[in-house]
């Protein structure tokens, strides 16, 4: 593995904005990406939640366990929410202050979708977050347009799997013209913690779409939530990549690609998966990954993985 | 200083009156001169606020609620579809104890599509725990949303304030504009009790069970009933500050009435006329117009209406299956009192159909001819 990551394990803060006592199930991706997230981000930032799983992760009132701001909104709502509370900070003169809106995939990719390229579209300087666990994993594993080709989802059973593949997310923000687009996981917390923080100094609008491993919607144990999330990147389903500016830049190149199919298979959701499913999902994985080598060096647009 | 504006305008003079911070909204007719104004008073900067140009009111309200919650004095405005569209953020919004002034410029809803005076939009959102309060005149929308901004911030409670469309939207009235230094006197600045703060990390609108929201519930009811007595003193001082009288309903020559028409908005000015015509006739009739809607101020209208014989609600605004809206709150409000007069529901003028002095001196003429009034509404000026 290739790593280019900046911040030295022992210069990452052992400050902990993520108290404990919080609702997680064992291995939730979420948590942990929060975990991380606050310690690029500090204390000086206000986090903006829709309905989602971390609208319980959180903790029910009176407790919370996030040491800073936090308000919950409806489900379609958390980017404009953050474009409210972002101009009510320019008119204090608390510009220092980021305002984070922390979203799933549903809140995102569906629902989300519209005030989402509202405030985009402004540019409003904000940061917005996409946890995606690639379901509506907070009632109970139903399909997103963030779902992957051939996962079990309860709306998307045995005999009625999903077969179109995910929205290209950063893609779409990118049509936006923000100034940052980047994809991360707690596989990789170097770069993850790397990303928030590089995101909380540029002004405008941020994305970060972080893929966030479910133990009970992905059907696998708790104990490998971190190491599967890990085979996305290796398997390139899920590349790690930024957007700076329009310049891409790969941040995880595996130097031994893995398979896709062990991928599919580590997980309990993808074992409906036919032979032709799994293949037609190969194709477009690779597809999309030699895309994106050639967006990031496109003088080796003829890559592949021979 | 005496203009000549329209209530549109009138409205935009109130927000900047107000010293509003964070205006977002999306256009719609007949709002939309609300919004260029606003976006020009921003772009020249006669008035020092964010103007969040969003792609839609239920962002308009969401943005809103945002700012608000970081302590910033906040203002949108919307009609018919675009209220509508803002539902579930309108109950968010008071849920969340949030003093947001809204402006609603009555309109009908569709289909089909009927950009007229009609008040189904806001009476559909009488359950949302917003403060209502409608206007009859241009000097009123402006007067009622700077005095909005003063409730909104006692009680703790949004504020819509409501007018019709085209009659008071799109029409030029004489309007007392009131300097800003006066309203800085009469409207202090806005210190919310709890707001997003870094320094003071707290969460908002969270998961909250059965233990504690059925308590959250009854102190935003308590405090909403609490805003009828809240009120009158603020209109008390407003008329000592710039000599216009308010109040939470408005009563025109009930003293000795038999029969009391209650209106809302502009038909409450063409039912004056109609008034004055029948005292000149000999008949004792009188008028009720209800501004504050939400809460409902029970004891004022009992006091209004209790002594009369007949009572002549007139809806501009139909809950299909029942009726007019401000007919069966004004029958559930009188229905406590012992000796009650007959209360008789008539629809008039929906979709911005004209109401003239003489449709209202018709409906009289009706219900004074009338037996009784009968389980059903009357449509007045229904074509067979």
């Amino acid at each position: 593995m290739q790593k280019t990551f900046d911040i030295p394990r022992e210069k990452m803060t052992n400050e902990e904005l993520l108290q404990p006592g919080m609702l997680s199930c064992q291995g939730c991706g979420a948590a942990l990406s929060m975990k991380l997230a606050l310690k690029g981000l500090g204390e000086r930032t206000m986090i903006v939640i829709p309905a989602s799983c971390w609208g319980i992760i959180i903790g029910t009132y009176p407790y919370s366990t996030l040491q800073v701001p936090v308000i919950h909104v409806p489900f379609e709502t958390a980017a404009v929410v953050a474009s409210g509370i972002r101009a009510a900070l320019d008119v204090r003169g608390e510009a220092d202050i980021t305002v984070m809106a922390w979203a799933g995939d549903g809140g995102t990719y569906d629902i989300g979708l519209q005030s989402l390229s509202g405030a985009a579209e402004r540019n409003d300087d904000i940061l917005y977050v996409c946890y995606d666990n690639e379901a509506y994993m907070n009632t109970g594993i139903q399909r997103s347009s963030a779902t992957p080709p051939g996962a079990w989802t309860s709306t998307t059973p045995a005999g009625a799997l999903k077969e179109e593949p995910k929205k290209d997310m950063e893609m779409i923000m990118l049509a936006h013209g923000v100034p940052y687009v980047a994809s991360a996981s707690v596989a990789y917390p170097d770069d993850l913690v790397r990303k928030f923080e590089k995101a909380r100094n540029i002004k405008g609008t941020r994305f970060i779409h972080l893929l966030s491993s479910c133990p009970p919607g992905w059907r696998i144990d708790s104990a490998v939530s971190v190491k599967v999330t890990r085979m996305a990147t290796q398997s390139c389903v899920f590349p790690i990549y930024e957007i700076e500016k329009g310049k891409y830049t790969v941040n995880v190149l595996p130097e031994e690609r893995l398979p896709v199919e062990d991928y599919l298979q580590a997980q309990g959701r993808f074992r409906e998966m036919g032979k032709e499913m799994i293949r037609a999902v190969r194709e477009q994985v690779d597809q999309r990954w030699l895309e994106l080598l050639a967006r990031a060096d496109p003088g080796k647009n003829q890559a592949s993985f021979d | 200083m005496k203009q000549v504006i329209k209530g549109n305008i009138a409205v935009s003079h109130g927000v900047r009156l107000s010293r509003v911070k964070v205006i977002s909204a999306y256009p719609i007719t007949p709002q939309t001169s609300i919004v260029e104004d606003l976006s020009e008073m921003c772009a020249t900067g006669r008035l020092d606020a964010q103007f969040i140009k969003v792609e839609s009111e239920h962002s308009a309200m969401a943005a809103v609620v945002g700012s608000e919650t970081a302590g910033v004095r906040s203002f949108t405005a919307t009609s018919s579809q675009g209220l509508l569209l803002m539902h579930e953020m309108l109950h968010w919004a008071a849920g969340s104890r949030l003093p947001i002034v809204l402006t609603n410029v009555n309109r009908s809803v569709g289909p089909g599509w009927n950009i007229w005076a009609d008040q189904t939009d806001s009476v559909s959102q009488r359950d949302t725990g917003w403060i209502q309060i409608y206007c009859e005149s241009n000097q009123e929308v402006l007067d009622s949303v700077i005095m909005g901004y003063r409730l909104a911030e006692e009680v703790s409670l949004p504020v819509m304030v409501t007018y019709d469309a085209f009659f008071l939207s799109h029409t030029s009235e004489v309007v007392d504009i009131p300097e800003i230094e006066e309203v800085d006197a009469f409207l202090p600045a806005f210190e919310p009790r709890y707001r997003l703060d870094v320094n003071d990390p707290r969460m908002f609108g969270g998961m909250i069970g059965p233990d504690y929201f059925y308590e959250e519930r009854f102190v935003m009811h308590k405090d909403s009933m609490e805003a009828v007595n809240v009120y009158p003193r603020i209109c008390e001082a407003f008329e000592q500050a710039f000599g216009r009288q308010y109040d939470v309903c408005e009563t025109y020559r009930t003293e000795d009435a038999d029969l009391i028409l209650v209106t809302a908005g502009t038909i409450t000015s063409v039912s004056r006329i109609a008034v004055d015509d029948a005292r000149k006739a000999g008949k004792k009739v009188g008028l009720m117009k209800i501004r504050m809607f939400r809460p409902v101020p029970l004891d004022r209208w009992r006091e209004s209406l209790g002594n009369a014989l007949r009572v002549v609600v007139v809806d501009r605004n139909i809950s299909a299956g029942l009726g007019g809206v401000f007919a069966s709150e004004v029958k559930s409000a009188l229905f406590s009192l012992e000796k009650r007069p007959s209360v008789y529901s008539v629809i008039a003028g929906l979709g911005g159909r004209d109401v003239t002095p003489q449709d209202m001196s018709g409906i009289i003429e009706h219900v004074l001819a009338a037996d009784g009034p009968g389980e059903r509404p009357v449509f007045w000026g229904l074509k067979e």
